[in-house]
């Protein structure tokens, strides 16, 4: 029974698309414009601390400073590293393992659009006087609204709990989609090292966030309705709230960094057009960092007093996570050893990651023996470890990425000289900006100060690292400058242009709206390889060809979330406040928000009681490939 | 480019002194500091040794396996190596277990609450937004900003806060320890050389954050019995010289209700008994009358976000405001 498709065109139809690969090109796009507020505050920050005792925004330069760099960390972790890696999950994890799509599409497309009003309403509070200024971490009293007077760190509860329910439900999918959705013979062993770190990164994302949403609820209130969970006064614990966030917050360093090893695995695998070495031991090593990574959160706190037990436990459990990411890293050097490496930009930010990486992981290490943490601990070393992590690590991977699956994903090739610029003045500025920090860190310069005195020996590791800074800004400009013209070049891709080895690379560019017109028969690990070594032309087809079953767009996804960021507001400014009556009426009253709760209800009522089945894509129209897109 | 870097890290590091004559963790001046040393060093090393066998092997692999225009063939597709896999599995479990032993260790020495010793010096420290409130029991002291300790002698210390985290550091001396609102947490540090170190707040506190800063004072232990002496002895009831006395009467009208200068009185505000011996005017300004004079105008411009302290400068006119700076100046 073919149903008659519902088709929209321009801009509604990206409203209202369920297709992953639309649905992966909107995270990107909205990943990057996050990415690019996040690293404005970045360069605003440097700016200030680029000489000492100096105030680069006039008399309100401290409190402009704290809000910048609470801003900057929950930007670049929540809305714009996240978002980007869900992009390239939705982009290519369904073509990796041979599917039409994720298990979910419409829960795939509110996924999207909760994270976009989620980081919408956290960002619009640069306009309501005032953003959260209590650091990421968001620690309490501080956050409280007897500290943090502003609505600022309200639009940091609920714009977090908004998206973060768009991480979940975008984790869940992927699972099921990962679980279910593999081409014939595509066993679990024989999935790329991408999807298999999108598989492990949804369990974390299943673990982790819902305890995170705990404690935005009780953060929220804390500061809306004057419960006491975190008010020492009245028996409430400040500590409480640091075990939940880090609870959260430890695995959601490896949600990060998982994806990025898997990248970095399939790429440089690539471009040594050699199998990974040691397939099993990476899977397995996967797997054990995930686990591991829910045992280690109380090492962020070893100077919360929690005592030596804990301390030395919590030493102990960290320092075993490099023996996992030692054998991850030892793989990459056997894989790229005895291969035949290409030096084009992807492979540049891949390979330079492995080094880069390290770097980032020995600190790790240091900073896991808890007794000498608590000298490093707070101060400019923890800074510089962690962007060796998340930039060094995430960052390179995520450009290498996208150099790699650009054609892939938009069916033009990048500039390479233009990626080569990037990737020099990426990684210059990036090593000038952040290696001087440990050595401030060392020399006791603590973190988050909006300025510091001079004479104390740090005034040209500061001047070199914002300098730094900026030539990282430069050479993201150079990337987006070369998207700009390469999407204004004519000329396509084609559709296997790096002699790919997996599953993404056998689908004819551009990619039809159903992926595969016949599910391909998986035989092997790197099974676009293994058809290439057997003299085959693409793969075998494990189906005739039939009518392939496609769901419906829809609007409500987009609608749904709108709600919640209707009801967001409504909640925040329940207390009143604005100028103007009217307006301080239907929110002390509730009505706004029981007007966006409503709009979220009505919409989950009617995907309940419409009948959605989808519609097909007939033989005939599948002959003429390449113009679905 | 990396290489460049480690080596110039190394050996700034190995000669950590060389870059400032100033104590930090990397030139400490206690024995916490220097286990903590140690112990940055000894991971810092295996570290070095890591990350130099990775680089050697990841430099050699990217320059000899370049494609060349002859490799048409694919490479050999190996799979794995079993033998491999157990060497980089066993040796990096041998490195983790070198480090956690004296990890271990040390967390159990450092850790360790002296804060009931009868020989240690106890100091109660109570984090506010933004000074540093240190008291002791012992000798029933009250003071602030100054952290007056004898050299040679462990100090035991009780860490609190009144409003929002801090963090208690005197990078010179060891390590730090969170000052958290409704519980006491315990450090001790001690000194071996006489001077004045830096203090630090290293938690993010609010706008002044940055500028929570205090002194660490170390005394020979007969001039710390002095200093004790000093504190301990009150100032007259009575102002003698008629210019001061005018500046003592705008202090009683203005200060005294917040701030004691009874050393042996808790006050609400920083204590002010030997004002005129501190390090710093707010912690991080030199002490002289122009600071103290632009504090007492206004603090919030000098730290901003303080909020408990009223500026004086249209309550006090430029003349008395010159005396009450005086005045201040006389407390020794």
């Amino acid at each position: 029974m073919a149903h008659k498709a519902k088709k929209y065109k321009g801009l509604m139809d990206w409203l209202t698309t369920v297709d992953h690969k639309k649905i992966g090109i909107m995270y990107l796009i909205a990943g990057a414009f996050f990415f690019v507020i996040g690293g404005i505050e970045a360069l605003l920050i440097r700016l200030q601390l680029m000489f000492p005792d100096i105030r680069a925004f006039g008399d309100d330069t401290a409190q402009i400073f704290n809000e910048l760099i609470t801003m900057h960390g929950t930007t670049m972790i929540f809305l714009a590293a996240m978002p980007i890696l869900f992009g390239l999950m939705n982009a290519i994890v369904p073509l990796q393992i041979g599917a039409r799509d994720v298990a979910f599409p419409f829960v795939n497309a509110l996924g999207f659009w909760t994270f976009l009003f989620g980081g919408l309403l956290l960002n619009i509070s640069l306009f309501t006087g005032g953003m959260p200024d209590a650091g990421w971490t968001s620690y309490v009293p501080l956050a409280s609204n007897e500290f943090s007077t502003s609505r600022g760190v309200d639009f940091y509860t609920i714009g977090l709990q908004i998206a973060g329910i768009g991480t979940l439900i975008g984790g869940i999918n992927f699972l099921v989609t990962i679980i279910n959705m593999r081409a014939p013979g595509m066993t679990f062993m024989r999935m790329p090292l991408f999807t298999w770190a999108t598989f492990v990164a949804s369990i974390i994302i299943l673990f982790a966030f819902p305890a995170f949403a705990v404690g935005l609820i009780l953060l929220t209130f804390d500061r809306l309705f004057d419960a006491n969970f975190f008010d020492v006064a009245s028996g409430g614990s400040p500590v409480l709230w640091q075990h939940i966030f880090w609870i959260f917050g430890h695995p959601e360093v490896y949600i990060l960094i998982l994806p990025a090893f898997g990248i970095i695995s399939d790429i440089i695998s690539n471009f040594s057009r050699k199998r990974l070495f040691g397939y099993a031991s990476m899977v397995f090593a996967t797997m054990l960092i995930g686990f591991l990574g829910f045992m280690v959160w109380a090492h962020h706190m070893f100077t919360v007093g929690l005592g030596p037990v804990a301390n030395a436990l919590f030493a102990v459990a960290t320092m075993l996570i490099a023996v996992p990411t030692g054998m991850k890293v030892f793989n990459w050097l056997l894989t790229l050893w005895g291969g035949q490496i290409t030096y084009n930009t992807a492979n540049l930010f891949a390979m330079s990651f492995i080094p880069t990486f390290v770097m980032g992981g020995v600190t790790g290490v240091m900073l896991a023996v808890a007794p000498a943490n608590a000298q490093m601990h707070d101060t400019y070393f923890v800074v510089g470890h962690f962007h060796y992590v998340i930039v060094g690590g995430i960052v390179l991977s995520l450009f290498a990425a996208a150099y790699y699956w650009w054609p892939r994903m938009f069916n033009k090739e990048l500039n390479e000289g233009l990626g080569k610029f990037t990737f020099w003045t990426f990684y210059i500025g990036f090593h000038l900006t952040f290696f001087v920090q440990h050595i401030l860190g060392l020399m006791g310069m603590p973190r988050r100060v909006f300025t510091y005195l001079p004479n104390q020996g740090w005034d040209t590791m500061n001047l070199v690292s914002s300098i730094g800074a900026f030539l990282m800004g430069i050479g993201f400009l150079a990337t987006v400058i070369n998207i700009v013209i390469t999407t204004a070049k004519k000329k396509k891709s084609v559709a296997d242009p790096w002699d790919g080895r997996t599953l993404e690379w056998a689908i004819p560019s551009p990619t039809p709206e159903y992926n595969f017109k016949q599910l391909p028969l998986v035989r092997s690990i790197d099974p676009l390889f293994y058809e290439k070594v057997q003299g085959n032309k693409g793969m075998t087809p494990a189906e005739p060809v039939g009518p392939i079953h496609m769901p419906n767009a829809s609007i409500l996804p987009f609608v749904m979330s709108f709600g919640l960021f209707v009801a967001g507001l409504g909640f925040m400014y329940q207390d009143g406040g604005l100028n103007n009556d009217f307006l301080n009426f239907i929110f002390e009253n509730f009505i706004v928000a029981f007007v966006g709760i409503g709009i979220t209800l009505l919409c989950m009522f009617l995907r309940s009681v419409i009948d959605d089945h989808g519609y097909h894509i007939e033989v005939e129209e599948l002959e003429d490939e390449g113009a679905k897109i | 480019m990396m290489f460049l870097l480690m080596m110039l890290t190394l050996s700034l590091v190995l000669s950590g002194c060389s870059f400032t004559e100033e104590a930090s963790p990397l030139n400490p001046q206690g024995s916490v500091g220097e286990s903590q040393l140690f112990l940055i060093n000894l991971s810092l090393g295996i570290m070095f040794g890591v990350l130099a066998v990775v680089f050697a092997l990841f430099f050699y692999a990217i320059i000899r396996f370049r494609r060349k225009k002859s490799d048409k063939d694919y490479p050999e597709q190996v799979e794995g190596s079993h033998k491999l896999e157990i060497i980089w599995t066993v040796i990096p479990l041998i490195l983790i277990t070198i480090l956690a032993v004296p990890t271990v260790i040390y967390a159990f020495v450092l850790g360790e609450d002296l804060t009931e010793d009868p020989d240690v010096l106890l100091v109660e420290v109570v984090g506010h937004q933004y000074w540093w409130e240190f008291n002791y029991p012992q000798l029933d002291i009250y003071t602030a900003q100054d952290l007056v300790m004898p050299v040679d002698k462990t100090v035991a210390f009780k860490i609190t806060a009144s409003d929002v985290l801090h963090s208690f550091w005197i990078p010179g001396l060891g390590g730090k320890m969170d000052a958290i609102p409704g519980t006491e947490n315990v450090l001790y540090y001690d000194a071996n050389t006489t001077g004045v170190l830096k203090g630090k707040c290293v938690e993010l506190c609010g706008q002044s954050h940055a500028l929570m800063d205090f002194k660490a004072v170390v005394l020979e232990q007969d001039e710390f019995d002095t200093w004790v002496e000093d504190m301990k002895t009150p100032y007259p009831e009575e102002v003698e010289n008629v210019e001061l006395a005018e500046g003592y009467e705008i202090f009683k009208n203005n200060c005294i209700s917040c701030h004691a200068i009874d050393a042996t009185q808790k006050g609400i505000f920083p204590n002010l008994k030997g004002f005129a011996n501190r390090e710093t005017v707010a912690g991080f300004k030199d002490n002289n009358a122009e600071e103290i004079k632009a504090w007492i105008e206004d603090p919030n411009k000098m730290k901003p976000g303080v909020s408990d302290m009223p500026a004086f400068e249209n309550v006090l006119s430029d003349e008395e405001l010159d005396k009450l700076v005086e005045y201040l100046q006389s407390l020794d």
